[in-house]
């Protein structure tokens, strides 16, 4: 009898099923237009490194013209059109969503580095939702709690980030065609194509031209969107950097802003956990999607007691992770997004080790092309380190440890984000005792990493302000 | 933990109850999702193949009727000896598991076939019946001739809190068995809880067993992804505790070869690569046999058979 016999063998999903175009213009007024001043940019698969299209940079006037077709169809089509109508083209973008499920989820993971079973099994059921949820209130405003007729703002201007490309576009863009608003959205420059293929998707539900507009760029684009005095509502979601330049921008302008930016969150164990279940939801809180999440719990405070144990468990699992082509649907861990980001991540572990932490990295073989890195732990890590403070967004985790409960509300509440927090008790009073302490917007028991549409997510402090998802989220697109 | 504990026989129940329940807990719905989770694992081509090959060595191939009769057991014999009389290359499974009257007769069928004679004992399914009775049903199979002997612990007890009775009756059985392997069935369906799954894994574990088993097959619900998942960690973590490797054998309800492969993606990812093997991790089964054969030939040929293709036993 052979025994160790059964490996994985490759499972690659088709890439075929996506029909990426050689260059894409933007997306205005309906139409697909061609940039003013001609310049183009390259979008990469970071698994391959690849090129994968040419994209438009809009300028100034190209963010001009969206801004007055979203005007304009603001003031003659969407913003009068009875909430009920605008539910039906929701819900029909919803379904179109659904049906082209499996092709958005390739393009993603090719245009993001993500594994095919996070945006075939995370993002995409997610973004589905998120339209079919804000779908359901449109027609219902009147009931939010925010007046008999609540109005909508106007044209939204949003940017949104790299790591859930097409979820964060949801996420904005969902709301803000419930509440009336029309958008004028730009993706993030190093993945705009699901963003790109969802302006299909608004020509195939028939959407009114002008209600969605897609402009591709990359910061400056960004700043001429957020700077344009025709956008009556900011919503932004990325790096604290970035968002406190845009705080600085709107401010004293009529504009409204949301801002959604980094976070620190602690994952904090107690020695009464559910250990395996801890262990996973460690997993899943740091490793999930590279650690590209601004809630990833990239803090782990574990009760000493049980901090030896713990990691010894941890670090097994760990060793269990896949990491590799992003396309195999046995890939756990897939490739950093760019070049930058790596270099980003390595810089800081790199400053990990030197302020004298301890680095332990799976011991796994990583492609030779393309942008990776691998799951790492740092143990020993001090309050003061610069790894325990500051964003890394990448696979890479701190172990704090804490004595008792009051100690750990400290160590958690002692950053400038507070965007996520994850409690592991079996004791159910001290969840509550802890949730009640801990400053984040989203506090996970026993869970981590858990989006519904209907929940809202937010941060406090520096992690920005303003809440999206569930009736909350129907505020930041209202004039209440 | 240190080893000594786990090796030396509890004082009392209350000894046994500040042990079993100072244990980790189980989330359910962590479970539960990890479980899911590991059910999407992709398993194609030269992996599919490795992970029939494997599913079938491991096949406990199992009649337990209250209708089996000596020919009813000795043509389940000749099936598990040559699962698919056309196909040398398939292997043979790993036992034939059968009540303890008819052990004997598996074991005359099975003679020099290397494939082992398991038999339930200790009152099975209910194990409602004095100990005697118990130790009796169990010599009378070791005697017979059986190899393995799958038995039942008193759920009743157990639910009632009354560990130490539980303990004992696993830790005379062993005895009984002599150099046959011990299997010990849980009933997790009866046990309901992930916590209740862990606590009774633990028990048998330190009381002896070889093999940890889910059910009996006559509860429902039998086996399931995540109650194996659990019995799994138990076994990972008493193995790192002891040293000492106890075998996993989710029985009832697997039938068909997408549900084997998810049993051993769970073994693979959970306990590990040591556990992947006959040895180590059974499955308790009748109909999964053909369904892994049907899979197996589809794969090699490229065609599905039909089930008149295969022989019913």
């Amino acid at each position: 009898m052979s025994e160790h016999i059964f490996e994985y063998a490759p499972a690659p999903e088709s890439a075929s099923i996506v029909d990426i175009r050689p260059a894409y213009g933007l997306f205005i007024n309906g139409e697909w237009v061609d940039g003013t001043d001609g310049r183009s940019f390259k979008s990469v698969n970071p698994a391959t490194e690849e090129v994968l299209a040419e994209i438009t940079e809009a300028g100034p006037a190209d963010v001009d013209r969206a801004v007055t077709a979203a005007r304009t169809a603001f003031e003659t089509v969407w913003g009068p059109m009875p909430g009920r109508e605008r539910a039906k083209y929701l819900f029909r973008i919803a379904r179109l969503i659904q049906e082209r499920s499996r092709e958005l989820a390739v393009l993603e993971t090719i245009d993001n580095g993500k594994p095919i079973r996070e945006s075939r099994d995370v993002d995409l059921p997610l973004v589905a939702a998120h339209f079919f949820y804000y779908a359901g209130w449109a027609d219902k405003l009147p009931y939010a709690g925010f007046g008999p007729d609540p109005r909508p703002l106007g044209v939204a201007g949003q940017v949104i980030p790299w790591n859930f490309p097409l979820l964060m576009l949801a996420w904005k863009i969902a709301p803000a065609l419930a509440c009336g608003n029309t958008v004028v959205l730009k993706p993030a420059e190093t993945t705009p194509l699901t963003a790109l293929a969802f302006a299909e998707i608004c020509r195939q539900a028939e959407l009114p031209p002008g209600v969605v507009n897609i402009v591709t760029g990359a910061g400056e684009t960004g700043k001429a969107l957020v700077e344009h005095p025709g956008v009556d509502k900011v919503a932004f979601t990325g790096s604290t950097e970035v968002g406190k330049q845009i705080a600085r921008a709107v401010a004293g302008t009529r504009k409204r802003l949301t801002l959604e930016l980094g976070g620190k969150a602690a994952n904090v164990i107690f020695d009464d956990a559910p250990l395996d279940q801890a262990v996973e939801g460690v997993i899943n809180g740091i490793f999930f999607n590279q650690g590209h999440v601004c809630c990833a719990g990239s803090r782990l405070l574990v009760q000493e007691t049980i901090a030896e144990e713990l990691l010894e468990r941890l670090k097994a699992r760990m060793t269990t992770l896949r990491v590799g082509d992003p396309l195999d649907k046995n890939t756990d861990v897939g490739a950093v997004n760019s070049a930058e980001q790596l270099e980003k991540i390595r810089t800081l572990a790199q400053i990990g080790e030197a302020e004298g932490a301890t680095r332990w990295s799976v011991p796994c073989r990583l492609p030779e092309q393309g942008f990776w890195f691998p799951p790492t732990v740092f143990t020993g890590v001090a309050q003061s380190h610069r790894i325990a403070r500051e964003e890394i967004f990448g696979p890479v985790l701190s172990v704090l440890t804490f004595r008792t409960p009051a100690e750990a509300v400290e160590k958690a509440n002692n950053t400038p984000y507070g965007l996520s927090a994850g409690i592991w008790t079996e004791k159910g009073s001290r969840i509550l005792w802890m949730a009640q302490r801990m400053r984040a917007g989203v506090v996970w028991a026993n869970t981590f990493n858990k989006f519904d549409p209907a929940a809202p997510f937010g941060g406090y402090k520096e992690s920005g302000f303003g809440r999206e998802g569930g009736r909350h989220g129907l505020e930041a697109y209202l004039d209440v | 933990m240190s080893t000594e504990t786990l090796t030396d026989a509890p004082g009392s129940n209350a000894e046994l109850r500040a042990y079993l329940h100072g244990l980790p807990g189980v989330d359910q719905v962590g479970a539960e999702e990890r479980a899911a989770r590991l059910a999407t694992r992709s398993i194609k081509t030269t992996a599919k193949a490795a992970a029939i090959d494997l599913a079938i060595s491991m096949v406990d191939l199992t009649t337990l009727e209250g209708a089996d009769t000596p020919g009813k057991v000795r043509a389940l014999c000749a099936k598990a000896m040559r699962p698919d009389p056309e196909d040398p290359s398939v292997p043979k499974v790993a036992a034939v598991c059968v009540y303890s009257d008819l052990v004997d007769v598996a074991v005359r069928a099975l003679d020099g076939s290397g494939i082992a004679v398991a038999s339930v004992a200790t009152a099975f399914p209910a194990g409602r019946a004095p100990l005697e009775a118990k130790l009796a049903d169990t010599r009378a199979a070791v005697a017979a001739g059986a190899a393995e002997i799958d038995m039942v612990i008193d759920r009743g007890a157990f639910l009632s809190g009354d560990y130490l009775k539980v303990y004992e009756e696993i830790a005379a059985v062993k005895q009984a068995c002599g150099d046959a392997h011990l299997k010990v069935i849980l009933e997790t369906g009866e046990l309901v809880t992930y916590d209740n799954v862990r606590r009774a894994s633990w028990l048998a574990m330190r009381a002896g067993a070889d093999f940890i088993k889910t059910s009996t097959g006559k509860v429902s619900p039998a086996a399931t992804l995540p109650v194996t998942l659990v019995m799994l960690e138990a076994v990972r973590d008493f193995r790192a505790a002891t040293g000492r490797r106890v075998g996993v054998k989710p029985a009832g309800g697997i039938r068909t070869a997408k549900d084997a492969i998810r049993y051993l993606v769970l073994v693979k990812e959970t306990a590990g690569d040591d556990w992947l093997t006959p040895r180590r991790f059974r499955i308790g089964a009748s109909s999964l046999l053909n369904d892994l054969l049907m899979q197996r030939r589809k794969l090699a040929t490229g065609v599905y058979s039909g089930p008149d293709y295969f022989t019913l036993d």
